[in-house]
């Protein structure tokens, strides 16, 4: 049925452009309202506010914090799981996965259950030092860390897997020992994903709402992230809402931008 | 291909979350309006309220066959917002005077009645770590208090509560609802919340409530009005002047509210 012109491209049928076209609106949609609607006389003014200001310091300090633990924590772990040959490594994917699907509301329960003051761990860390994360700011770079990590573990791994192993072995047919090879030849050759992997977890991380407010609470300057003071403000004075929710879009289109590049590379040299 | 895009139609509905259960005919024509109140509407009320009017929605429901009440609890200020943004409601229930002004201002209810009274009241876990036993404890640093955020009326209220009282309390959160405050008392995380004596009442005894005396306390009006933008006026009047006759202030008293 279709011309010969459609079939020597691979362009789809025509009618595919009106769900196509659909989507794209449905998309863009809501992002247009948000710059229509926007109080922009008074965006300065909200954004320079107090409350604006340490939702958007602390939403960068946790970001940055919980990123670099999934750094230190999230690549071993996507190391051993993409090459050791253990029975459970199935089991530890899907757990790894359990956080990225599950709403960050249960998430945010979960963690209450297990670290807070009365949690499966939390009695002792409250009894033997008196620590709460519940409230603080460490708090919620748990949550973030919960939530965000697995994209860093899941991207990473997946890099690792699809890595040419023959440069590794004739590395190590050199004398490289195995920290040295997966310092010197291996991280090097997944450093696009990993940065991909690591903006992925900044933004993700960024705009953690859902485990923060139910973990760490919501108190202006010490757990109150950009998010939260997004839905705060909806209660009280929804143009300032919808002034930081630009600001999360922002930051948000920057990430993409930055991370555009990443993509690319990593999509060439797969 | 009709039961298809009927399967559809229903399928959009439910994803809305306006699928009524009832025989609805919503939209249909004032023309030919009914007598009686009949069909489905969408009550917006405060979280604490959510008891006292999911068991008023069942006794409406009872009374007036081929109506049916949906409701969507949550914290005031917020339903204020999505009302005036034109949310498809017809009856708002607030938990403050000031909210129920923000959507009279806007045009989009008139005339709201007070319907009913709350105070507040200290809840404290089950299990308390620390001991409180009134609002003056709630200055003692080691005391943890979850209190509302300042903008909804339960947080409105708990500031009136400690500037009347002239007391320094340092909350560890300012929850975005009262039910949101009362699952931290009861989980333990906090040593005391400030919250309506009707959530402690309401708890089941899941969290202990330490009375506030009375010349110390603050009290709350609850406010009701119709929607303007309501597409079924007639059920949703009858559904108000429910709330405001005997059998649903009987509801709200076992509840714990005062009267108006």
């Amino acid at each position: 049925m279709s011309r010969a012109r459609g079939r020597a491209t691979t362009a789809p049928p025509w009618p595919v452009a009106v769900p196509a076209t659909l989507a794209v609106l449905f998309l863009a949609l809501p992002l247009v309202g948000l710059l229509v609607r926007a109080p922009w006389g008074r965006l300065w003014e909200v954004l320079t506010s107090p409350t604006s200001l340490s939702a958007l310091r602390l939403s960068l300090v946790t970001g940055a914090a919980s990123t670099a633990i999934a750094l230190v924590l999230g690549v071993p772990l996507a190391w051993w799981m993409a090459r050791s040959a253990m029975r459970g490594r199935s089991f530890l994917r899907a757990l790894v996965t359990v956080p990225l699907v599950l709403p960050p509301v249960v998430g945010g329960i979960a963690l209450l259950l297990a670290f807070g003051r009365r949690g499966v761990v939390g009695q002792y860390l409250w009894d033997w030092f008196g620590v709460q994360l519940p409230f603080s700011t460490p708090g919620v770079v748990v949550a973030q860390v919960f939530v965000a990590m697995p994209f860093l573990i899941i991207t990473v791994e997946g890099a690792l897997r699809g890595l040419d192993g023959r440069l590794e072995e004739a590395a190590s047919t050199l004398g490289a020992g195995r920290l040295q090879v997966f310092r010197q030849v291996t991280l090097p050759l997944v450093a696009p994903s990993l940065i991909a992997g690591t903006v992925l977890t900044f933004a993700r991380a960024l705009g953690e709402f859902g485990a923060t407010i139910t973990f760490a609470g919501n108190l202006e300057g010490v757990t109150q992230t950009l998010p939260l003071a997004v839905y705060t403000g909806l209660e009280g004075d929804p143009a300032e809402a919808v002034v930081l929710s630009l600001l999360l879009l922002a930051v948000s289109v920057l990430v993409l931008v930055a991370l555009r590049d990443r993509w690319l590379r990593t999509g060439a040299s797969a | 291909m009709r039961s298809r895009l009927a399967t559809a139609a229903v399928l959009v509905a439910a994803a809305i979350g306006l699928a009524a259960c009832g025989g609805s005919t919503s939209g249909a024509p004032t023309t030919s309006a009914p007598a009686g109140p009949t069909g489905s509407i969408t009550v917006f009320a405060a979280a604490s309220l959510t008891e006292s009017f999911t068991e008023i929605g069942k006794q409406f429901e009872a009374a007036n066959p081929g109506t049916k009440v949906v409701f969507n609890f949550g914290p005031s200020s917020g339903l204020a917002t999505q009302i005036t943004e034109k949310a498809p409601a017809d009856v708002f229930a607030s938990a403050s005077t000031k909210t129920m002004q923000t959507v009279v201002d806007a045009g989009d209810a008139a005339g709201p009645s007070t319907f009913a009274v709350n105070t507040m009241i200290i809840a404290t876990p089950a299990e308390p770590s620390e001991a409180v036993t009134s609002l003056q404890d709630l200055t003692n640093p080691d005391v943890k208090t979850a209190v509302c955020a300042a903008d909804v009326p339960c947080g409105v209220a708990a500031d009136a509560l400690f500037e009347k009282n002239k007391l320094a309390v340092t909350p560890v959160t300012r929850e975005v609802d009262v039910k949101a405050v009362l699952s931290k008392v009861q989980l333990g995380e906090v040593d005391a919340g400030i919250v309506y004596v009707t959530d402690v009442k309401g708890s089941g005894g899941a969290v202990n409530g330490i009375e506030i005396p009375a010349d110390e306390n603050v009290t709350t009006d609850y406010p009701i009005a119709t929607l303007t933008g309501s597409a079924n006026s007639v059920t949703a009047q009858a559904f108000v002047d429910f709330v405001l006759s005997a059998a649903g202030q009987k509801v709200l008293a076992d509840a714990g509210f005062s009267a108006p």
